[in-house]
């Protein structure tokens, strides 16, 4: 069982949908929303927040800067 | 184990990674999955650690990356195309005490501004400078750059780059090693997290160097272009590391002014 529960915010406007993150995350927490921002792009959001454990890979590697991640520690 | 909440998550307290405080509130004009934004994110990243922000001078290319100064909230000149070492060059020489860097993608760098390129790395300013390596003009249209790999397409090249007509790819990284003006001399790529991370050390490294006025560091960040390549993002980067990485080795090329050998 995991130890670390985690969490990633998308700011859903700014983001692309490029989908690196999808490719990156370990765990396959995060997919392509199937609704659309303002410019038309799927955003990304998690899909399986149950599986996430806040390593921030999304996010570093996230070419717009869009992901904003929190971690903590489960007893 | 007891359910937690998202909201039990998501607090201030819980934070581990969040966007740079240098970088702006702008959205980034680039195509989605390109490696700049990821780039300039490294570079507001140091220069935040570093505490440098009121003391940095960035100077932006012609290219994608033109609007840079738009993102990062540090001072910032824009150059004629290809000219930004020697622009670079005056700023450091003028204000010692600054912090100089260079953004430049392969068209500027390696095409327009080799001059300018080599020149600056020969007298070895003290500056650092970052090499964004597509490997094709990105802003005009896709159209073959000095660094197409053999056999690429492109919009000027449609049946592959042959390198009896065009030439070959110029490795500028390994040239300007060859030079003594040249300090820290090393290639990147920011496609994956662990490249990423291992890219942000090198622009730390770059940034650090410009204290001992040892010379030039010359980053160079193998990089994407999903628009000119003809590539959704993740296939891009697939192709990235199938094509362009074993031709544009990742690795230290030059550290303290001694040439690696690999």
């Amino acid at each position: 069982m995991a130890k670390f529960r985690g969490a990633i915010v998308v700011d859903t406007e700014a983001c692309k949908g490029c989908g690196v993150c999808v490719s990156e995350c370990p765990t396959e927490v995060i997919s392509l929303a199937n609704a659309v921002n303002a410019k038309g792009y799927n955003y990304a959001e998690m899909a399986n927040p149950e599986a996430c454990i806040g390593c921030a890979n999304c996010a570093v590697v996230c070419p717009d800067g869009v992901i904003t991640v929190y971690k903590t520690k489960v007893a | 184990m007891a359910e937690i909440k998202l909201e039990d998550i998501i607090k201030e307290e819980n934070l581990v990674y969040k966007k740079s405080e240098v970088m702006t509130d702008n959205t980034l004009h680039y195509c989605p999955g390109c490696g700049h934004g990821t780039a300039h994110r490294l570079i507001a990243e140091v220069i935040e650690e570093m505490g440098i922000q009121g003391e940095t001078i960035g100077v932006t290319p012609v290219g994608c990356s033109v609007l840079m100064y738009n993102y990062l909230d540090i001072d910032m000149q824009e150059a004629a195309h290809g000219r930004a070492p020697a622009v670079a060059t005056a700023l450091k020489r003028t204000m010692p005490n600054k912090y100089v860097f260079t953004y430049q993608g392969d068209g500027d760098l390696a095409a327009i501004g080799t001059a300018e390129t080599i020149h600056a790395c020969n007298r070895g300013e003290n500056i650092a400078i970052f090499f964004i390596n597509n490997g094709i003009y990105g802003m005009t249209g896709g159209q073959m750059a000095p660094t197409t790999l053999p056999g690429m397409k492109s919009s000027t090249s449609p049946y592959g780059r042959i390198a009896e007509m065009m030439g070959g790819p110029i490795k500028m990284t390994e040239l300007v090693a060859q030079l003594d003006g040249t300090h820290y001399v090393t290639r990147q790529a920011v496609h994956t997290p662990r490249h990423v991370r291992k890219a942000k050390k090198a622009v730390r490294q770059a940034f650090e160097n410009q204290t001992l006025k040892k010379g030039v560091s010359f980053v160079e960040i193998v990089s994407n272009c999903n628009s000119g390549w003809k590539l959704p993002p993740v296939e891009a980067n697939k192709w990235l590391v199938e094509n362009m990485l074993p031709f544009y080795e990742l690795g230290d090329i030059k550290l303290n002014g001694e040439l690696v050998n690999k």
